[in-house]
């Protein structure tokens, strides 16, 4: 520790000499990836999608090229349950439902109730998934809603008749693992093969203990896990009501 | 030049004689809290040993040019430099697992090891050892991180880096997951048995009765 370190200008000079080198390799790596990394993150959106779909086994090792072979993105405004433009059409950005346009008075809409969230966008991205022959087959619905932590994002895919569940997926929740966790395991992701979601025009899908696999209306609840299975029931409650995605499954926009 | 003999003191003795965990008892909050599967346990090893050895080694260079006075600071500087560009690789090419780590790898920043081996080593040290005591010491921590992640993995969830080992009762084989050994806390156990272990076999770490 000799003397002349302690000279101001020697001080000033090292820490800004620290500095910009840290920043221009900061900066450095934050550019120089950041295409690899917004890839992964839409790459990760597409499995996503694709895993709803039914269609992660046949995509395998080439998700993209599946992906836009088979699945249209489409924009419903959740009020009239109709088809609209792309509201970012022309923006490099896509449009995303759960981003800034969720928390703009003039693009979302006020939720009551207890589903987790207090505002939701008017538009919604809906996937359609097409078969080999160019019909719908599957429509991609997002979801999301408070669990037992924090919210929960999913997916539900039904089938053409707008009534009948093939895959309930959440890829992001913060449930403990082990209990309310299980809403990722397969086997009960399994569960809702099948099932109906709605009687005569009424939400009658139930998350509820001891369904058994006959009811076409109830899927058994998560062991210890009642809060993160009432969330369940709660989002699909609000999704599949009048102020979800309920006019735009009793319109079933995708068969014109 | 340090000898062969000295380096290798720096890079394997913070393994079990001075480990940073079990000895020093730091970085026990990331320790508790990545644990609960062991892939995760990995990366947040590998990441933290990288950033320890480069910020060693890079304090270490320009040690004679840090006024003491800023010295805390700068080595902050660099740290936190270090741990942003891990944290942008890991999401560019491992995408999947920096999600699960989130902000446990920006926390590298705060992890008292960094901190504790640039301030007490790489400040008198030369580069090249104080590199090598940058990686011993993330190894260190990786022993600990490895053991217990494994711990909990399999006796939590039953498997091994996802490898189903132990079927589990919910996917229709015969073991009942562990509840206790998810959650992070558990940590706090298997930790606390791993250092009576270390020094049962070393028992110079014990400290002195007051």
């Amino acid at each position: 520790m000799s003397a002349k370190k302690e000279t101001l200008g020697k001080t000033v000079g090292v820490v800004l000499a620290v500095c910009l080198v840290c920043s221009i390799i900061v900066s450095g790596a934050a550019v120089g990836l950041r295409s690899l990394q917004n890839d992964n993150a839409a790459l990760d959106k597409m499995s996503n999608i694709l895993t709803a779909a039914g269609l992660a086994d046949q995509a395998a090792g080439d998700i993209a090229g599946t992906y836009n072979q088979l699945v249209e993105e489409k924009f419903v405004d959740l009020a009239t349950g109709e088809y609209v433009a792309n509201p970012n059409e022309g923006m490099t950005k896509p449009y995303n439902m759960y981003g800034k346009v969720s928390k703009t008075k003039d693009t979302s809409t006020k939720v009551e109730g207890n589903v987790g969230f207090s505002r939701r966008a008017n538009i919604a991205n809906i996937y359609h998934i097409k078969n080999a022959s160019g019909e719908v087959s599957r429509v991609i619905l997002p979801i999301h809603g408070s669990g037992l932590w924090d919210l929960m994002y999913g997916f539900l895919a039904l089938d053409a008749d707008g009534n009948t569940v093939r895959e309930l997926i959440y890829y992001q929740h913060k449930e403990t693992p082990g209990l309310g966790g299980e809403v990722q395991n397969p086997a009960w992701q399994a569960l809702w093969n099948g099932k109906k979601l709605f009687n005569n025009g009424e939400v009658a899908i139930q998350v509820k203990k001891q369904a058994g696999t006959q009811n076409p209306y109830a899927v058994d609840a998560l062991s210890g896990a009642t809060l993160t299975s009432n969330g369940v029931q709660n989002t699909l409650s609000y999704w599949l009501g009048d102020n979800g995605f309920g006019p735009y499954l009793q319109r079933q926009s995708w068969k014109s | 030049m340090a000898d062969i003999k000295e380096m290798k003191k720096a890079l394997f003795e913070p393994i079990l004689g001075s480990n940073p965990i079990a000895l020093h008892v730091l970085g026990i909050c990331s320790a508790l809290a990545i644990t609960t599967k062991l892939e995760t346990a990995l990366v947040m090893s590998l990441a933290l040993t990288v950033v320890t050895a480069f910020s060693n080694l890079f304090i270490s260079l320009i040690r004679n040019q840090i006024p003491s006075s800023v010295r805390i600071i700068i080595q902050m500087t660099i740290i936190a430099s270090l741990v942003i560009v891990v944290d942008q690789v890991l999401k560019a090419y491992s995408y999947e697992i920096s999600k699960q780590l989130s902000v446990f790898v920006g926390l590298i920043i705060t992890n008292c090891i960094v901190m504790g081996r640039a301030e007490a080593y790489a400040m008198k040290s030369p580069p090249m050892m104080s590199f090598l005591d940058g990686i011993g010491n993330g190894l260190g921590y990786s022993f600990v991180l490895i053991v217990i992640g494994t711990i909990k993995e399999l006796f939590g969830f039953g498997t091994i880096l996802g490898f189903e080992i132990l079927p589990l009762v919910t996917n229709g084989g015969w073991y009942q997951g562990n509840g206790l050994l998810i959650l992070p806390f558990s940590s706090f156990f298997l930790i606390g048995g791993l250092i009576w272990f270390i020094r049962t076999i070393r028992p110079e770490q014990v400290e002195p009765k007051e």
